[in-house]
């Protein structure tokens, strides 16, 4: 059963009688091909028309959607011989984030990112994307190692947020995101990362403050979350109940094609139709070929080159283009 | 006119005239024990409250005139980066507030640069200033920051941040989000200088700030008091359902965790700073004797005192 979004409702009814037109077809033997073939052309033009003008907002219920390829599936079709590794030597091992080395199209890199989980248990199990104090303990531990052997560091950034809670203040979540971030920006090794959901504030940058920064056609990277913005800035329309969220989405300005004008990400991998949530393979497989091409630019650098590139390409944000 | 005024003769009315110094302020409320202040009193305690001992809220350059040797200090010309880059409007227009605030305080935005000699020492020292837009971090503070740390390279200082900030700059989006990684590698430089990076964290300290060059420091001092965080206390609450515990975030609790070094009360900021600086600078020139080094209790007796034994045996 696929889920629909809210705005995909015309689409979900075509779809539904796509369905219907195809049992009638098997269990009647009424010849309705013409009439399949009609429709399903019918809600691919709906489908084009409707996600190439998705508004902010729609592209982050889309960036949200829990049928949307998450790490888990590209550990498992990305990479080969992937080997999860857990904990911060320190304190503990943290579900929201999970990396370990693997093998990327005959390379040995290490693949760090954010787990959202696809349904109820697994969202609880990694917390829904929303890391500890350990998860970006564990990260810098696996960018030291990617590091010692050389090894080009992918992450994966899908998260609301890093996790307010009581037991991450009190084990120092600001200074552990503060020192993902410093080690990342330091490392001599090339860093890529992809936000491939949502990029959600400090819990995301966290993850990438890399050489090279994609983004998924339809994911959102932001400061705050748009709910989260519109309850600060909108205080007198949220205390009426009106939903601002979608307007601090625009206000905010946090779609990849934004992003990409900001001068702040390095490009845009193009989502199948529809969303990547409708074809996981194609998308991974997308991933893959844009991620090859990031490797393969940075790869001929030294730590000390790959060092500058990233000071230099994060220096320039702002500082450029900007009216 | 009333006719009260109007019998009054001119000399009595002149006794109850309000001055200019009305009552407003010549009298503060302590924001924590609430105890009425006079403000020359508070001026001269340094903003903090000579009743409980709370710190209040300093301007920032009465921050550094504390801080620097009589001899002054030079505010750093800072980059005046696009404002408003994404033409933002929530219930009021950002580039509107911006003005508000530029008009209200003084200031272009919230942080400001000086350099000048602590003791002798030269010093590079950043403020944020929470009365501008809660301290919000933005392009301005990203480049203010790394302009510091320019600065403090180039004169082969160390710098020093004094940190107040409710986070990111909401209204300037994904760009103030950068100036997390943007901020970082300003104290990247100050450490690749091999040159001290001491963070002064001050009431509050919270968000994308704190997740960047707060906590970053070489050494982190913190006021009294001082909430620092990640989250903000009620956002903590909202998500776990439970209250926090009094003192959860402050700037003791913070010690205990071994995320800060030292509590610092703002009378001894500068002492502890001097002596901190001019010892991992190898500076020992001036630093013997730091003008307002602050003199240690006398230990406290666990033992009675013999001579009085030996009187009372007498």
């Amino acid at each position: 059963m696929r889920t629909y979004l809210e705005f995909e409702k015309p689409i979900a009814e075509l779809d539904g009688r796509i369905q219907d037109l195809k049992q009638m077809d098997t269990q009647s033997g009424v010849n309705v091909a013409e009439e399949i073939e009609r429709l399903e052309a019918k809600a691919d033009q709906l489908l084009t028309d409707t996600y190439g003008k998705l508004s902010r907002w729609q592209k982050t219920l889309v960036a949200r959607h829990a049928g949307r390829p998450h790490f888990s599936d590209y550990a498992a079709s990305l990479v080969d011989d992937f080997t999860p590794l857990a904990g911060d030597r320190s304190f503990g091992e943290d579900a929201a984030i999970l990396g370990g080395p693997a093998r990327f199209r005959g390379r040995s890199i290490m693949l760090i990112g954010h787990e959202k989980g696809a349904d109820t248990s697994s969202r609880v199990k990694h917390n829904f994307g929303m890391a500890n104090p350990e998860g970006y303990r564990k990260a810098i531990r696996l960018m030291e190692m990617a590091e010692r052997f050389s090894l080009p560091v992918i992450m994966l950034v899908d998260t609301p947020g890093a996790f307010p809670g009581r037991g991450g203040e009190e084990r120092g979540q600001a200074e552990a995101i503060a020192t993902c971030t410093d080690k990342s920006l330091s490392l001599g090794a090339p860093v890529i990362s992809v936000i491939v959901g949502e990029g959600g504030s400090g819990g995301a940058v966290a993850l990438a403050a890399a050489n090279k920064i994609l983004m998924l056609e339809h994911s959102i990277y932001s400061v705050i979350s748009p709910e989260g913005c519109a309850s600060i800035l909108w205080k007198d329309a949220a205390g009426k109940g009106d939903n601002k969220a979608p307007d601090a989405a625009e206000a905010m300005r946090v779609s990849a094609q934004d992003l990409l004008e900001l001068g702040v990400i390095d490009g845009i991998i193009h989502e199948p139709l529809g969303g990547a949530h409708r074809d996981l393979t194609q998308m991974i497989e997308r991933l893959g070929d844009a991620v090859e091409t990031a490797i393969e630019e940075l790869e001929g650098m030294s730590p000390a080159g790959l060092r500058k590139h990233r000071r230099d390409k994060f220096l320039a944000i702002g500082r450029n283009g900007l009216t | 006119m009333n006719w009260l005024s109007n019998i009054t003769p001119p000399g009595i009315k002149n006794i109850f005239k309000r001055t200019d110094e009305s009552a407003d302020t010549l009298w503060v409320k302590c924001n924590d024990c609430g105890d009425m202040v006079f403000h020359r009193d508070l001026e001269a305690g340094q903003q903090v409250c000579p009743s409980c001992g709370f710190h209040m809220r300093i301007a920032p350059e009465e921050r550094l005139k504390l801080l620097y040797d009589e001899s002054g200090y030079t505010l750093i010309d800072l980059p005046d980066p696009v404002a408003d880059p994404l033409k933002f409007r929530d219930e009021k227009k950002y580039s509107d507030r911006l003005k508000d605030y530029r008009k209200k305080t003084g200031y272009q935005d919230a942080m400001i640069v000086a350099v000048g000699n602590i003791d002798g020492l030269g010093v590079v020292t950043a403020v944020q200033n929470f009365a501008f837009m809660g301290g919000s971090m933005g392009m301005g503070l990203g480049e203010a920051l790394l302009k510091a740390a320019e600065e403090a390279v180039m004169r082969k200082h160390p710098l020093v941040v004094f940190a107040a900030s409710g986070g990111a700059r909401m209204q300037e989006g994904i760009l103030s989000l950068m100036q997390m990684p943007r901020s970082t590698l300003a104290v990247q430089m100050v450490r690749d200088a091999g040159l001290p990076y001491i963070v002064v964290l001050t009431h509050p300290t919270t968000g994308g700030v704190t997740a960047s060059f707060a906590m970053l420091g070489d050494v982190h001092l913190a006021e009294p008091g001082a909430l620092i965080g990640f989250a903000g206390p009620r956002v903590i609450e909202q998500t776990i359902r439970e209250k926090l515990p009094d003192g959860f975030q402050r700037a003791e609790f913070l010690v205990e965790k071994g995320m800060v070094d030292l509590v610092v009360h703002r009378h001894d900021v500068r002492a502890t700073l001097s002596r901190l600086l001019h010892v991992l600078t190898k500076d020992g020139a001036q630093s013997a004797k730091p003008k307002s080094v602050v003199a240690l209790e006398p230990p406290t007796r666990l033992t009675p005192d013999l001579t009085m034994i030996d009187k009372a045996a007498e």
